[in-house]
């Protein structure tokens, strides 16, 4: 069927969370109801990346991008756009320059991305798999089938230069290689699809708009390795992910892409889904592999390595979501295309969830090198309500912090480490003066220690010590023995721990001891949080020169313990304040001031 | 408890089906907690103990596996469940003071249920839609850059529904 005219709806969690899925079906219903069905099609697709817009809604062959759309502006676009052929003006993504009718390519946010993985994403209906096949799908799996021996395979990937995206960056293919040299009766592909970085939802959106990458790669790897059944391991917190993987495997099913002999090949492979339950520890791949099996996610002492005692003691090859989505590039466009794009020790792109302090929180994906700078400010559009850039905080609870003097610092491996920090998963949070970077640690370590599955005493005790040294900290009962203890426990999880969550726990309080150390003193040594954020050294106090004596805080006040004259200066009772910052957010004459 | 109270809970058919397919399965045990949750909203004693008996597997082990899982939960929610998320983006956005606004407007802690069975709150890590930061979650219904003031009309909105 030939249609004149193509909506796509974005269907990612951030704009389905907005009602994406109410614009849907009032489009639809507007369309059949004007009497339009034929001339345009409309179609739900995975997320387009710039999620603070959202939702969004794309028309093509127009390119307009409409953004922050509501459910009662469907009938508008099918009556203005699609049958007058005039574009919702209002509806139109704001730019500085001119509220003119712009690609969304030529948009500031998408200029410096490139796609590799999230190709896809926002440009096909995830739930089709014609789409798929139409923008090159599977044309890699049958390449390889057809045309290559898994050395070929394990070849193009080393010159692509692929590196595992999960966090800990080891080369994709020298791990597939490992698990194809050992001789076994049965071998499995396993996707690690647990994304339990606080922060980044990179791979959920992958998986959502991009099902059949997934299923591709891991075909793919299966041929290479020798193995016939793989397992999806996902979190069962993202249910849209986990319906549209189905759908995906059924379609593929159907047409002789998972099973038995595919494409008449001979060879033969299918797919499983398991779920996971909430433990972040299941990233590591030994844990996941425990959990797999149905046993508490505790990981084990490595080695041996899964890639030859892995899921029920059998050799195993697990990549995260991101890895294998580039795997099918790869192989169809060649390793060499792959290894021209970023920089001499990491190649190819890195997809981040941008969020925090950021004007454009979204999803992006840029080359390798990219700078900091210019994924803050050129993409992101700067800090939020025009504050000032304090930090960047990468790899999440494994991670650290990276401040404004490194800002031009380009992202890749080995420069994210020198400077302390690591790539992870891709979770970029960007933090303003008004973060508290002590408060910012001891909620990384708080996430940890809850997540310490409590197997080696490194990790268990020294994570809830340091936790329990940080909190007094915060509450202005911390010693300037407190920071040297900290590095001690460091050092020890770091060099005894278990597993990655142990051995990377301190990082982010050590991060932050390395670049904000006069925070730290300031909390202990002048019992003051700098930042304002930390409740226990936190003081409110009314200027007498700016209040009026409206009285408005003192009605707001939950403990009554603001108190004065009409039209007179007010004052709080300090004995009494709870530090709840009411008076501070409702008083309209900046009369309140918080130290 | 009695041994007998195996015998108290009924199962549906379609969760009973899905043991039996699941059963000769390797590392099945995660799965089939999800589906119990899934049918009675939490995992109920009396149900880990059918489990335990139609799988051949000692409670304790199905205690140690439903224990160590967050999304496992072994006392009943509220009808409405409130989700606060705190992923990074969220706590920096101020989700710590919608959890403590709910439970001042609730009156309850954390994990706890109200009097009238209508609400629990609790934090879940990332919901994975921090552009919407803060987030918050009832039933299916997911609230972004959600403020302090909301809250009431939030809850009111729920109660009684």
């Amino acid at each position: 069927m030939n249609f004149k005219q193509y909506i796509l709806v974005c269907g990612g969690t951030g704009c389905e969370s907005s009602k994406s899925d109410e614009i849907y079906r009032n489009l639809l219903s507007a369309a059949e109801s004007k009497d339009v069905k034929s001339d345009v099609q409309i179609l739900k697709t995975g997320c387009f990346g710039l999620c603070e817009k959202g939702p969004i809604v794309k028309v093509l062959p127009d390119e307009s991008f409409y953004v922050h759309v509501k459910p009662e502006d469907a009938t508008e676009i099918i009556e203005e756009h699609v049958i007058k052929g005039r574009e919702v003006k209002r509806l139109l993504y704001d730019t500085s320059d001119s509220k003119a009718n712009k690609a969304m390519e030529n948009l500031d946010f998408y200029q410096k991305q490139f796609r590799i993985v999230l190709r896809n994403c926002g440009v096909i209906n995830p739930e089709d798999i014609d789409e798929y096949i139409a923008r090159d799908g599977y044309a890699a799996l049958s390449k390889v089938l057809s045309e290559m021996t898994p050395d070929d395979v394990i070849a193009e990937l080393k010159i692509s230069g692929l590196r595992g995206r999960g966090g800990a960056g080891f080369p994709t293919w020298l791990k597939w290689n490992l698990t194809k040299e050992v001789e076994s009766d049965q071998k499995y592909v396993v996707c690690n699809a647990d994304e339990g970085d606080p922060g980044a939802y990179m791979d959920r959106s992958t998986l959502e708009g991009d099902p059949h990458s997934l299923i591709e790669a891991m075909a793919i790897a299966a041929y290479t390795i020798g193995a016939d059944y793989g397992y999806i391991y996902i979190r069962a917190e993202y249910p849209l992910a986990i319906n549209r993987l189905k759908i995906a495997m059924e379609q593929a099913r159907g047409y002789g892409l998972l099973g038995k002999d595919i494409l008449g090949s001979g060879f033969n492979f299918d797919l499983e889904i398991r779920l996971g339950a909430g433990a972040f520890v299941c990233g590591e791949e030994t844990a996941l592999i425990a959990s797999l099996e149905g046993e508490r996610g505790m990981p084990r002492p490595r080695p041996p390595f899964p890639s030859v005692k892995g899921v029920f003691g059998k050799p195993t090859v697990i990549n995260n979501v991101e890895t294998w989505a580039n795997v099918p590039v790869i192989l169809h466009k060649g390793g060499k295309w792959f290894a021209s794009i970023g920089t001499e020790d990491s190649k190819g792109t890195k997809v981040f969830a941008l969020t925090g302090k950021i004007n454009n929180s979204g999803l992006v994906e840029v080359p390798m090198g990219t700078t900091l700078r210019e994924i803050v400010y050129d993409i992101g559009g700067g800090i939020k309500d025009g504050k000032k850039f304090k930090a960047v905080q990468t790899g999440g609870p494994s991670g650290g912090v990276i401040t404004a003097d490194y800002i031009d610092t380009p992202i890749d491996y080995a420069s994210l480490q020198k400077l302390g920090s690591i790539m992870g998963s891709g979770g970029m949070i960007i933090m303003d003066e008004d973060d508290c970077m002590v408060d910012v640690a001891k909620f990384y370590l708080d996430f940890t220690v809850d997540e310490s599955c409590g197997k080696c005493a490194p990790c268990r005790v020294g994570g809830k010590t340091m936790l329990h040294l940080l909190e007094g900290i915060t509450k202005g009962k911390g010693t300037m023995d407190d920071i040297e203890k900290m590095k001690k426990i460091a050092l020890g999880m770091s060099k005894a721990s278990l597993c990655g969550l142990g051995q990377t726990a301190p990082n982010p309080v050590l991060s932050t001891l390395r670049y904000f150390e006069d925070e730290y003193l300031a909390h202990i040594q002048e019992k003051r949080c700098p930042a304002g954020k930390c409740k226990d050294l936190t003081v409110y106090e009314i200027i007498s020169d700016k209040c009026i004596g409206c009285g408005l805080c003192a009605r707001r006040c939950p403990v009554s313990c603001i108190s004065g004259e009409k039209r007179q200066p007010h004052v709080i009772d300090q004995e009494k304040c709870i530090k709840c910052g009411e008076c501070y957010s409702v008083c309209k004459f900046e009369a309140v001031s918080k130290k | 408890m009695s041994v007998n109270a195996i015998a108290d809970i009924e199962f549906s058919s379609e969760l009973t089906d899905f043991i039996t397919e699941w059963k000769e399965k390797p590392g099945n045990l995660i799965m089939i907690l999800h589906k119990v949750q899934q049918e009675f909203g939490f995992i109920p004693r009396e149900a880990a103990m059918k489990v335990s008996e139609l799988l051949d597997v000692p409670l304790a082990k199905i205690y140690g596996v439903a224990t160590f899982y967050h999304f496992f939960k072994l006392k009943k929610p509220g009808k409405h469940n409130i989700q606060v998320c705190m992923g990074t983006a969220c706590y920096l956005k101020g989700g710590q003071d919608l959890v403590e606004e709910l439970q001042s407007l609730l009156g309850v802690e954390l994990e706890e249920v109200t009097d009238d069975g209508e609400f629990s709150i609790e934090t879940v890590r990332c919901v994975g839609c921090c552009g919407l930061a803060p987030v918050m979650v009832v039933g299916d219904e997911v609230f972004g850059k959600v403020e302090k003031q909301q809250l009431p009309e939030i809850i009111a909105k729920f109660r009684n529904r």
